[in-house]
């Protein structure tokens, strides 16, 4: 027995005890995780699901996919007769119930053209009789429109109805499968110079936030408190306004006759107005912006923390002002330097709102195209994947960090 | 005074659940800005004031992905919806649209039939009923124009004669067909060049014949405010926002017609509401003679020719309806098929 003083059932009793102390503990926690749960791990991990787990086209036309499996699709032959038939029953059955257009959008994206092609297949077919599509109904398909008697199309078809995919990341890296199976490189090549000028522009927003924000934060930090408090409610003042009236004032300042240019002008600096919308140059100065405080806080609340003695100690023995702020106070200075580093990079390297309103053609980012993809193409797949990889990206990036200067380093406030 | 109070409060109660039970609420949703003011006027407000039921009139940004997103969900929040055809092709036979039925539709005022009355394409599709008429085209500025005035779609691209940045909305859809007309594609067969890979080639070369003189931007609203300030001399944008820019602010704003892309927006039905019996009715009530000759309030013009007795003889020039010839109707079709794939392709050579 480890504890002779405390009998069986006392022992008990201060389990007991503590195992009511635990689970009260979670009742408290509970709506939080259950908050958490609801709002962040289900929907990131639904999205996550959905860029390989794609069930709509097996759902549709599963009778078609089965007879597709036993086509060689590398022969360069047409489907037989059977799996043709079939089609065609499964097409007058989806469009009885108005579903033709979920099957065409699908075999659209390997095939583009293939949309008005199903949907008009779909209206011949309608009110033909059932019989006669079993027995002659693929003949039927292939007269409806001369596009059916290319191979591609059924190539197309059959590869959209795969449930499980890699399809969506291979689109996502600008790769794509060859009908013989090779990944190869596909004909439009976006997304990967998206993500390295995300990279590019997060990476520039980050520099310039802590060029700015360091010094003013040193100032707040050691300026008397009346003054600090007063410069810091404009470091906040920002922080509370709307994000959108923030970037509109930038499209304000920055248009062809806007403010800025205007002073310019009369300043005889220049006599074109320069462009600055619509830039890369403006997502970049309007984001700086609207961060500053994520890198000014953590610094300020760092150096505020820091023992004046220290560099006092430097300087009377016998250091430079100089280097002795270089090589004393700012390495105090890093747990907050690399959070508010962190903190900016990753909010901007996924920032949708300032490039799309500022950003013009070279101000665009991977998270523009991802919006394209959800609303306009309705490729949520897609989106997904991208999404998926951004996701993927960052992680490597913050893995990289605690590599390179540890989390233990880190200091939000 | 506690037990007053109280009162009052069961009182107030037991009205506000009587209402409800009473009058009806629809939720109906729309584009907002002054077409949405012009619908609240002319549509929203005179239907709740003929029946006593509620309407409750919300904006969204147009697309099918928060329709798709309710439908799919089951969880039906909209009952009517205002959208593009461009975007109703693709609603409607993905079954995220009720099929409506066209042939309740009350006569026009002056008592022809509802199926002479609309234009041809206000009914072309079973899942909606056309409501204005609208177009993408572009103006320029008297202020800022330089190298005379520009007519057509070919001046648009012609940066030597007409110097100084063009803006256009930052997608394939109208830019690809606009260079197709100016590089001298026929109208009736710019569609057809475009679905071919040699057609497309041929659209980007030209639009590269202009890139560095394009400023790009993302909502029609910001359109107006670049022709204004001189951030570009020749602007595309939705016609209603330069007529209230001419109109409203007196901007010395000039419209060109040629190879305007029209399209029309249309009213339909969530498909799963369980109001649709009220849904169909403030439909049929919308797409009268009546209301949708308010809506000319924004330039845009209705789909019903009894409409026309209504509005001033001044309006009807200005209006995209009185330029048709000049004009291309918007494949909804050809974008249903394209889109995905053109709107890649554009962006990989916005990139480079």
């Amino acid at each position: 027995m480890s504890n002779p003083e405390l009998t069986q059932d006392e022992i008990r009793q201060a389990d007991r005890n503590i195992r009511r102390r635990k689970w009260l503990a979670i009742m408290f926690v509970a709506p939080l995780l259950l908050f958490i749960f609801v709002t962040f791990v289900a929907p990131i991990g639904t999205m996550l699901y959905r860029s390989f787990y794609h069930p709509t086209v097996a759902e549709l036309i599963p009778d078609t996919l089965t007879q597709l499996d036993e086509w060689s699709e590398e022969s360069g032959d047409l489907p037989p007769p059977a799996a043709l038939n079939a089609f065609a029953v499964e097409l007058q059955a989806l469009a009885a119930e108005r579903l033709s257009g979920k099957l065409a959008e699908e075999v659209n994206r390997g095939y583009p053209g293939a949309s008005s092609l199903i949907k008009s297949t779909a209206r011949a077919v309608r009110r033909v009789d059932l019989a006669e599509l079993q027995s002659s109904g693929g003949q039927l398909v292939l007269d409806a429109n001369k596009k059916w008697s290319d191979v591609n199309v059924w190539r197309a078809m059959k590869k959209s109805g795969s449930v499980f995919k890699d399809d969506f990341y291979l689109t996502a890296l600008d790769l794509e499968r060859s009908p013989q199976g090779e990944i190869i490189q596909r004909d439009t090549q976006i997304y990967l110079d998206l993500y390295w000028k995300s990279l590019k522009i997060a990476f520039y927003i980050t520099v310039l936030t802590a060029i700015i924000g360091f010094p003013l934060a040193w100032y707040l930090a050691n300026a008397p408190s009346r003054i600090a408090n007063t410069l810091m409610i404009f470091v906040l003042l920002p922080f509370w306004t709307s994000l959108l009236v923030r970037t509109t004032a930038w499209i304000a300042l920055l248009q062809t006759n806007g403010v800025v240019n205007s002073i310019l002008m009369s300043l005889h600096i220049t006599d074109e107005p320069l462009e600055m919308l619509y830039t890369q140059f403006a997502t970049v100065i309007a984001m700086t912006h609207i961060l500053m405080p994520f890198m000014i806080l953590p610094l300020y609340s760092v150096m505020k923390g820091i023992d004046p003695s220290y560099f006092r100690a430097a300087l009377s023995l016998g250091a430079k002002p100089i280097p002795a702020f270089i090589r004393i106070y700012m390495p105090m200075t890093i747990p907050g330097l690399s959070a508010g580093a962190l903190l900016v990079f990753i909010i901007s390297i996924g920032y949708y709102i300032t490039p799309a309103l500022v950003g013009g053609t070279d101000g665009q980012m991977i998270s523009n195209i991802i919006a394209f993809h959800m609303q306009s193409s309705n490729n949520w797949e897609l989106a997904a994947a991208l999404g998926s990889l951004l996701l993927l990206l960052i992680t490597l990036l913050y893995w990289l960090y605690d590599r390179l200067v540890g989390i233990s380093n880190l200091k939000l406030g | 005074m506690k037990k007053k109070l109280l009162t009052l409060a069961a009182a107030a109660a037991v009205g506000m659940t009587a209402s409800l039970a009473s009058a009806d609420e629809l939720t109906a949703v729309s584009f907002g800005g002054s077409y949405g003011a012009a619908q609240q006027k002319h549509m929203i407000d005179p239907y709740m004031e003929k029946t006593g039921n509620n309407i409750l009139f919300e904006n969204y940004s147009g697309g099918v992905a928060e329709l798709k997103a309710q439908v799919e969900s089951g969880n039906v929040l909209w009952d009517v919806i205002d959208m593009e055809v461009i975007d109703l092709e693709r609603a409607c036979s993905e079954g995220l649209l009720e099929v409506f039925p066209q042939d309740q539709l009350p006569p026009g005022d002056d008592g022809t039939p509802a199926a002479e009355d609309f234009s041809e394409e206000a009914l072309a599709n079973e899942c909606g009923v056309g409501n204005i008429v609208w177009t993408v085209l572009y103006a320029y500025n008297h202020d800022t124009i330089e190298g005379g005035e520009p007519t057509s779609m070919t001046d648009f691209f012609d940066t030597a004669t007409f110097p100084g940045k063009r803006a256009m909305r930052k997608r394939p859809q109208v830019n690809m067909e606009w260079a197709l007309l100016a590089d001298g594609v026929p109208k009736a067969e710019v569609y057809d060049v475009l679905a071919t890979d040699e057609g497309q080639a041929r659209a980007f070369a030209k639009l590269d014949s202009i890139k560095d003189d394009i400023v790009w931007f993302d909502s029609w609203s910001q359109a107006p405010q670049l022709l204004n300030d001189g951030g570009a001399v020749m602007v595309q944008s939705a016609n209603g926002r330069f007529f209230a820019a001419i109109q409203e602010e007196n901007k010395p704003f000039e419209m060109v017609w040629d190879g305007h892309v029209f399209d029309l927006d249309v009213w339909a039905i969530v498909k799963g509401t369980d109001k649709k019996d009220l849904a169909i009715d403030f439909i049929k009530f919308a797409t009268g003679s009546k209301p949708l000759s308010g809506m000319p309030d924004v330039a845009y013009g209705p789909t019903r020719q009894s409409s026309y007795a209504y509005i001033d003889e001044s309006i009807v020039p200005k209006l995209p309806s009185a330029h048709l010839d000049e004009g291309l109707k918007a494949s909804s079709l050809f974008w249903a098929d394209y889109g995905e794939s053109l709107g890649e392709k554009f962006n990989e050579w916005l990139l480079q």
